[in-house]
C-alpha cells in the first residue's frame, strides 16, 4: 500500500473532501490500483458477485417491504397483491425470490474455492472466519425471508426449525415459546421474523466490510498459494479485475434473467402457494435447495439433540479448518492427494444435497448417515493425516515466474 | 482455453447442486403420469390465447364458481382476456355482491361493478365445510401455481375420474377401499377426492359455438386457471426476451473488453 | 484509465479499445438504468389504486335542491342538483368582485350539478351545507365552520379567510345522469 503515494486529484471538490475524508484516495488505492495477482482464475470471480448478488437482494428486498403486510392473515394476500397489482410487483419478486439461489450458489462456490486453493490458510484466518460468520447470518436471513410469503411450506419450515432448540436440555421449551411469542408459529412469530429479515441482511453488510478489510490487509491468494512478492506478481485491479467481474456479472446476470423470466418458480415448492394451515402438514416438507445438505445432516441422526448438534457442527467445524489442515502447502494444485479428496469433499456435498430432497426412509437414511460420517471424517481425519502423509509438489518460486515458465512451455509446443 | 474450462466446470457445479435439488417427489402413492398438453403459454415465446381464456371463464362461472372462489381476482381483470369495458361491465352486473351498511345500518345486495373482487360462493369456511363434506373447496385463483405440474395437472385432474377403484391401484394396495362421499381420481393424492366429477358432455354450450366436450371444457379451465395465476405472463416473457438479448450482446461485449485488455497482461 | 495500463497500445489496437469502452460503457449505463424503472415504477399507485382513481356516480336519485357526497381518491365530492334560483343567484354575481374570478359557466358542465371538492382551500376542512339542515353561510352555498369561510351557490369564496373557490375535479357525463369523476 506504501508502494502507491495517494493520486494528486485535479478536481477541486475531490481534493477539498478528500483532504478531509480521503474516501476518494481510499477507493482509488482499494479498489483502481490495488495489488492483485496477476494469475487468478475465474474462480475468484465469486467473490465480487456474491457482493453484487447481496446488493440485488437488499435493493428488491427494501421495494418488497413497501407492499408486504407481515401478518398472518394478510401476510399471503398482500404478496399476492404485489404479484397482480403493484406495478411490475411480480418482477420485484422473482428478481428477490431467484436472487437468493444465485447468492448462496456462488457463496458455496466461494466457500469450496477457499478450501481448494486454501484460502483459509496463515495469514487469512480471521478473513476465512469472517466469511463463515457471513455465511452463517446468510442461512438465517434466508430461512426467516421464506417464511414470509406465509404459504403451507413457509409455515411449517418455521415450525420444525424453530422446533429444533426444544433439543436444548431444560430450557428447550421455555426457548422455543421465547422464539414464537406464543405456544406455536403464530402472528407475533412472523412479526418477529419480519423485524429480524429486514435487520439481517445490513449485518451481513457490516461484515462484508470486515471481510474485504481483512482481504486487502492480508492480499488475495491465488491458485499458486504463493505469496505476492514483486510488483510483477501483480496487475492493478482496475480494469484487470473490474472487467473480468464485468464479464462474470455478465454470465451470472443471463443465468438470473432465464430463471426469473421464464422459470420463476423452478426453485420454489408449489405447495408455498398455498396459505399457511396449522391445522394440516403437507406430505412432503423439503427445505431450499441451498439447506438440503445440513437438512440430510440432521436426518442421518436419529437422536433428536444429536442431529441438531451434528447439524450446526458441519458449519461450525469450518471456523477451525486453518487448525485441521496442517499440511504447509496452500495450494492444492500443489497436493497430488488432497486435490482427490477434495473432490470427493464436493460429491458428498452434492450427494447430502441430494440426499435431503429425498424422504428420510430405507435406503436414504442408510446413505445420509454414511454421506454424513464421511463429510466429517474428512476434516477431522483426512485432512489432519494428509499434511503427514502427503508428499507436495515443488511450489513455484514466484507468481511471475511460473506465468513466465508457462509462456515458454505454451511457446514450445 | 483454461479458462474456458474453468466456466465451464464451474457450470457444471452449479447444475449439479441446483438441479439435484427440486427433484419432483409423487406424493401417496404411485399416480400415471400427467395428461400432459400442448398450452400456447408454454416456452420462450408462450402467450395466451384470448378465445380459449373466454371459454375457460365460461366454465369457472357455469361449474367452478358455485363451490369455488377466485381470491384476488376483481371482475376488471377480465378485460384483459378480451372482453371490452362494457362486457365487463355486463358480466360483473350479472353478479350480486353485497355492499354497506347503508343508512339504517343494514347490508344490502347490489350489482357487482367492474371494481369488485369476484365474489366468493361461500360467506366463510365454516359454511363452505358444511356444504362440502367437511372440505373447504380450494381458491382457484393460484391454483396451477400452487401444484405440481400445473394447468397440466388441473388438466389430469377433471379428466381423471373413474367409476370403479381400477386394477392398478387394488394391485399396489389390495385394501384400498373408498370412503363414502368420496370419488375416485388417479392424480388426486391418496386418490379419494371430495369433488365428484364435473365435467359431462353436454352441460354447457360455448358463446363460441366450440363443441363443449369434456376434453375441451377441461382444457379451456386449465388455461384459464394458468391466467388467473399468472396474470403477468405475458409481459413477464415479452420483458424476459428483451433483457436475455440485451444481456447476450453486453456479456459478449464485456468478454471481448476483457480480452482487448488482458492481451498484453498474459 | 486504459491508457495509463497500456502506454504501449498501437493506433489500431487502441482505436478497438475505445469502440469496446464506450460500447460497453453505454450499454452498461442504459441497461442500470432500465433495471431500475421496475424499482421506481413499483412506487406509483397499484393497478388496484388506480382502478379506484375514478369514480362512476348515478344523478338520477338527486332531487332539484338536494345534494350528495361520494368519496373520490379519499376525498369527499360535493354534488349538487341546483335549483333554478341557486343558478340564477351565481350568474348574477359581478365577477369582477370577487376574490378568486370564475363565472358560473366555468363551474360547471350542465349549470344544474355542481360538482366540486368539498375541502375548504383554507385549511382543508370540509364546509356544511350539503344536509339541508347544515347552515349554508351568508350566500347560500356552503359555510366552513372551522374558520367560517362562506361559499356561494357555484361554490366559489365570498367571504372569510379561504383565498380560492372551492375546486372542480375533472369529470364527464357519461350519459344524461351519470358522470365519470376523475377522468376528462
Amino acid at each position: 500500500m506504501s508502494s502507491t503515494p495517494n493520486p494528486v486529484w485535479s478536481n477541486r471538490t475531490i481534493k477539498w473532501v478528500d483532504r478531509r475524508l480521503p474516501i476518494f484516495s481510499m477507493m482509488h488505492r482499494e479498489l483502481i490500483v490495488y495489488p492483485t495477482p496477476r494469475n487468478l482464475n475465474y474462480w475468484w470471480n465469486f467473490g465480487s458477485l456474491a457482493g453484487i448478488t447481496l446488493v440485488i437482494l437488499i435493493l428488491s428486498g427494501i421495494f418488497l417491504a413497501m407492499y408486504y403486510t407481515p401478518h398472518e392473515d394478510m401476510a399471503f394476500a398482500s404478496i399476492e397483491r404485489i404479484m397482480r397489482e403493484v406495478n411490475y410487483g411480480w418482477l420485484v419478486r422473482f428478481i428477490h425470490m431467484n436472487t437468493v439461489s444465485l447468492f448462496f450458489l456462488v457463496v458455496y462456490i466461494h466457500i469450496f474455492r477457499g478450501m481448494y486453493y486454501g484460502s483459509y490458510k496463515a495469514p487469512r484466518e480471521l478473513l476465512w472466519g469472517i466469511g463463515v460468520l457471513i455465511y452463517l447470518v446468510m442461512v438465517a436471513t434466508a430461512f426467516l425471508g421464506y417464511v414470509l410469503p406465509w404459504g403451507q411450506m413457509s409455515f411449517w419450515a418455521a415450525t420444525v426449525i424453530t422446533s429444533l432448540v426444544t433439543a436444548v436440555p431444560w430450557v428447550g421449551e421455555d426457548l422455543a415459546i421465547w422464539l414464537w411469542g406464543g405456544f406455536s408459529v403464530d402472528n407475533a412469530t412472523l412479526k418477529r421474523f419480519f423485524s429480524l429479515h429486514y435487520l439481517l441482511p445490513f449485518v451481513i453488510f457490516a461484515l462484508v466490510f470486515l471481510h474485504l478489510w481483512a482481504l486487502h490487509t492480508t492480499k488475495s491468494n491465488n491458485p499458486l498459494g504463493v505469496e505476492v512478492k514483486k510488483p510483477a506478481d501483480t496487475l492493478p485491479f482496475h480494469p484487470y479485475y473490474t472487467m473480468k467481474d464485468a464479464f462474470g456479472l455478465g454470465v451470472a446476470l443471463l443465468v438470473l434473467a432465464f430463471f426469473v423470466f421464464f422459470y420463476p418458480n423452478y426453485f420454489n415448492h408449489a405447495i408455498n402457494y398455498v396459505q399457511a394451515d396449522p391445522m394440516v402438514t403437507p406430505a412432503h416438507i423439503v427445505p431450499e435447495w441451498y439447506f438440503l445438505p445440513f437438512y440430510a445432516i440432521l436426518r442421518a441422526i436419529p437422536d433428536k439433540l444429536g442431529g441438531v448438534v451434528l447439524m450446526f457442527a458441519s458449519i461450525a467445524i469450518w471456523f477451525i479448518l486453518p487448525l485441521l489442515d496442517t499440511s504447509k502447502v496452500r495450494s492444492g494444485r500443489f497436493r497430488p492427494v488432497f486435490k482427490w479428496f477434495f473432490w470427493i469433499l464436493v460429491a458428498d456435498f452434492i450427494f447430502l444435497t441430494y440426499l435431503g430432497a429425498m424422504p428420510a426412509e430405507g435406503i436414504y437414511v442408510t446413505m445420509g448417515q454414511w454421506a454424513t460420517g464421511y463429510y466429517f471424517v474428512h476434516f477431522l481425519v483426512i485432512l489432519p493425516l494428509l499434511g503427514w502423509f502427503e508428499k507436495p509438489l515443488p511450489v513455484p518460486e514466484s507468481i511471475s515466474a511460473a506465468v513466465t515458465a508457462g509462456h515458454e512451455k505454451e511457446a514450445a509446443a | 482455453m483454461k479458462t474456458l474450462t474453468g466456466v465451464a466446470t464451474a457450470a457444471a457445479f452449479a447444475a449439479g447442486l441446483a438441479l439435484a435439488a427440486p427433484t419432483a417427489q409423487a406424493a401417496g402413492g404411485e399416480h400415471p403420469p400427467l395428461k400432459t398438453q400442448n398450452w400456447t403459454f408454454e416456452g420462450v415465446f408462450g402467450t395466451y390465447d384470448e378465445a380459449q381464456l373466454q371459454r375457460g371463464w365460461e366454465v369457472y362461472t357455469n361449474v367452478c364458481k358455485s363451490c369455488h372462489a377466485l381470491d384476488y381476482m376483481y371482475y376488471r381483470n377480465l378485460e384483459q382476456i378480451g372482453y371490452s369495458e362494457d362486457e365487463v361491465k355486463e358480466i360483473a352486473a350479472s353478479f350480486e355482491t353485497e355492499d354497506g351498511p347503508d343508512e339504517w345500518g343494514e347490508m344490502f345486495m347490489r350489482p357487482a361493478e367492474p371494481l369488485d373482487p369476484i365474489i366468493e360462493p361461500y360467506e366463510n369456511d365454516a359454511i363452505a365445510m358444511l356444504a362440502n363434506g367437511g372440505v373447504v373447496p380450494p381458491n382457484l385463483s393460484v391454483m396451477t401455481r400452487a401444484r405440481d405440474g400445473g394447468a397440466d395437472y388441473v388438466y389430469s385432474l377433471l379428466l381423471g375420474y373413474e367409476d370403479s377403484v381400477p386394477e392398478w391401484v387394488l394391485e399396489a394396495d389390495p385394501n384400498f377401499e373408498l370412503a363414502p362421499g368420496k370419488s375416485f381420481n388417479s392424480y388426486f393424492p391418496g386418490y379419494a377426492i371430495s369433488m365428484p366429477q364435473q365435467l359431462f358432455e353436454g352441460i354447457l354450450e360455448y358463446s363460441d359455438g366450440t363443441p363443449a366436450t369434456p376434453q375441451q371444457m377441461a382444457k379451456d379451465v386449465s388455461a384459464f386457471l394458468q391466467w388467473a395465476a399468472e396474470p403477468e405472463l405475458e409481459d413477464r416473457k415479452t420483458l424476459g426476451r428483451y433483457v436475455l438479448v440485451f444481456l447476450v450482446v453486453f456479456t459478449a461485449l464485456l468478454y471481448a473488453y476483457k480480452r482487448e485488455i488482458w492481451k498484453d497482461a498474459h | 484509465m486504459s491508457q495509463a495500463a497500456h502506454p504501449a497500445g498501437n493506433g489500431e489496437g487502441s482505436s478497438r479499445r475505445d469502440f469496446l469502452l464506450y460500447a460497453t460503457g453505454a450499454m452498461g449505463a442504459v441497461g442500470t438504468a432500465l433495471a431500475l424503472w421496475p424499482f421506481i415504477d413499483s412506487m406509483n399507485p397499484a393497478k388496484d389504486v388506480m382502478a379506484l382513481a375514478t369514480v362512476e356516480v348515478d344523478l338520477s336519485p338527486v332531487d332539484v335542491g338536494q345534494s350528495i357526497t361520494v368519496v373520490w381518491r379519499g376525498k369527499p365530492v360535493f354534488v349538487r342538483h341546483r335549483t333554478e334560483q341557486d343558478i340564477e343567484k351565481a350568474r348574477a354575481v359581478d365577477v369582477a368582485t370577487l376574490r378568486d374570478p370564475q363565472t358560473d359557466d366555468e363551474r360547471v358542465i350542465k349549470p344544474e350539478w355542481l360538482v366540486q371538492i368539498g375541502i375548504c382551500t383554507h385549511l382543508g376542512c370540509v364546509p356544511k351545507g350539503q344536509k339541508p339542515s347544515d347552515p349554508k353561510g351568508d350566500y347560500d352555498g356552503w359555510f366552513c365552520v372551522c374558520h367560517g369561510s362562506h361559499y356561494d351557490t357555484a361554490g366559489r369564496i365570498r367571504k372569510g379567510p379561504a383565498p380560492l373557490n372551492l375546486p372542480v375535479p375533472q369529470y364527464a357525463f357519461l350519459d344524461d345522469t351519470t358522470i365519470r369523476i376523475g377522468e376528462e
